[in-house]
């Protein structure tokens, strides 16, 4: 489930930005579609920026990321004012739409109604002619400019989705942990990649061809991901060593396959 | 067809390795012609292929297309006329996704890709036909990945996949140079159905010369990026083999 091989470090930058676009409407008393909508706009932004970086400048996809995520801190940290803002005294999008008497059933019942969704509108997009086109941009390049396709455009748009995406999170994350912090970002790219790693792990294992169940697959990826993590913390581990632990996670995961011989991811 | 009037291509000018790829090339395709061409390496002829796909923009002249001027229009929007099969099986193709949707982007080459989910039963029953076609067997695995399939079926594929929608010139660039003689074979008779009974405008690049006499109704080798000899349907026939291998001494 991978559609483009760019290793698009905007998230660090783009988590936090939804995270701070949603605490600054939050705390004016936005209504939450519109702190949705605004949040995600925000997101698309900084993947357009990134995108325009690397297919204008022809900048390396990384380093595009790099300069981007980088110069967002400070936009983050300017915009939000100083470096933590507690939400508490918020209708949060899990108060506004609980229904259960446990506030933890109402955080499970929203974030599957988040992922429903998305899931559901990905799953279209990625089936639609027009994902086809971004999915073979992906795959070869060479196929899609024969065939009429702006690689580009493509890249750019699939840049834009992506980042709007991890705003969302941002989101959905600020208002479940009750906060926004500025550092919040720092290594989310991390826990993207290696929970589409073990989601592709297993859609190559099971032989997964259709979409739809491709993407539960990388959500399954995404929960064994934050199993392990939380595993391990509960092992008494500092919670300081929570981010190299997953990076020695993820690079497990990465290279493993590369030590066993088998082709790389 | 396409018309290119005074072609001249520079790479890195200026430099200390400035080399003129394409030399003052001047070269008229009428339609339903099928153009042979060959030269050693660094003739040139990759080169003009990808003029005339807009792989690469000419440093100097004008190319028309059915009369339109499309020198400075880049390969994704002349591929409105343009169908191109490349000489590695897994430039024409997208391995990771199925059969039935590298078909269903190629239905689409000269078209906008909506938000529409465009594949259904009779897009579906329309691909396994022509596939059957081919005579592979490849009909019923139509939601395999086509990076399983073998170069040879995949160029075989892709050259199916250059007529599913409208197609004004179709460039094959040595699309069996990666192939062994038995797929090679395939591939070849694959394009000439094709070409006949679409009647496509055809320029095909190859280094085989058994292929190049056997193939097409007019010749051109060159050298030095320049065009040294252009045959036509009659003198093509004519022409002997071995004599095809004496010009290259």
């Amino acid at each position: 489930m991978k559609i483009f091989r760019i290793p698009d470090i905007t998230t660090d930058g783009s988590y936090t930005l939804g995270a701070v676009v949603t605490a600054l409407l939050l705390t004016r008393g936005w209504p939450l579609p519109a702190i949705i909508v605004a949040t995600m706009a925000a997101g698309a932004m900084a993947g357009i920026l990134t995108g325009l970086v690397h297919t204008r400048l022809k900048i390396d996809a990384l380093l595009a990321g790099i300069l981007v995520m980088t110069g967002l801190y400070s936009v983050n940290l300017s915009a939000l004012g100083r470096s933590n803002v507690p939400l508490l005294d918020v209708t949060s999008v899990f108060t506004a739409l609980s229904i259960f008497e446990e506030q933890v059933l109402n955080e499970l019942w929203v974030g599957l109604l988040f992922l429903s969704v998305l899931a559901s509108l990905l799953a279209f997009l990625l089936r639609t002619d027009f994902g086809l086109a971004m999915r073979a941009t992906g795959n070869s390049e060479s196929m899609t400019r024969a065939l009429g396709i702006n690689n580009d455009h493509m890249k750019i748009i699939g840049l834009a989705i992506a980042n709007a995406l991890t705003a969302l999170s941002g989101f959905l994350v600020a208002q479940y942990q009750r906060f926004t912090d500025i550092n919040m970002g720092i290594g989310i790219v991390l826990v993207g990649l290696g929970s589409v790693l073990i989601g592709d792990a297993l859609i190559g294992w099971l032989g997964i061809r259709s979409i739809w169940l491709q993407l539960v697959f990388v959500m399954v990826g995404c929960i064994l991901f934050q199993m392990v993590l939380a595993v391990t913390l509960s092992l008494g581990i500092d919670p300081a060593l929570l981010k190299l632990i997953t990076a020695l996670f993820v690079l497990t995961i990465v290279g493993i396959p590369r030590l066993l011989g088998r082709h790389a991811p | 067809m396409i018309e290119l009037r005074h072609i001249t291509k520079v790479f890195n000018r200026g430099q200390v390795n400035e080399v003129t790829a394409l030399q003052d090339i001047n070269l008229s395709i009428a339609e339903g012609e099928f153009v042979v061409l060959i030269g050693s390496n660094g003739s040139g002829k990759t080169t003009l292929l990808n003029a005339m796909a807009g792989a690469i923009l000419p440093s100097e002249g004008q190319i028309l297309m059915k009369g339109e001027d499309v020198t400075q229009l880049p390969e994704h929007k002349r591929s409105r006329w343009v169908a191109r099969v490349f000489q590695n099986p897994l430039g024409g193709t997208a391995p990771d996704l199925s059969i039935l949707d590298n078909f269903r982007l190629a239905a689409l080459r000269t078209q906008p890709k909506r938000l529409v989910i465009g594949i259904n039963a009779a897009f579906r029953a329309t691909v396994r036909d022509k596939i059957a076609g081919l005579g592979l067997g490849l009909e019923n695995k139509l939601q395999q990945p086509i990076g399983s399939l073998s170069g040879g079926q995949r160029q075989a594929l892709t050259l199916l996949m250059s007529v599913m929608d409208h197609t004004d010139l179709l460039l094959l660039d040595e699309p069996t140079a990666a192939l062994d003689p038995k797929s090679a074979e395939v591939v070849m008779q694959t394009a000439e159905r094709i070409i006949q009974e679409y009647r496509l405008t055809t320029v095909l690049i190859t280094h085989n010369l058994q292929d190049a006499h056997r193939f097409g109704n007019r010749l051109i080798q060159m050298a030095g990026g320049q065009i040294t000899r252009d045959l036509d349907a009659a003198a093509k026939a004519r022409l002997r083999v071995e004599e095809m291998y004496a010009w290259f001494g």
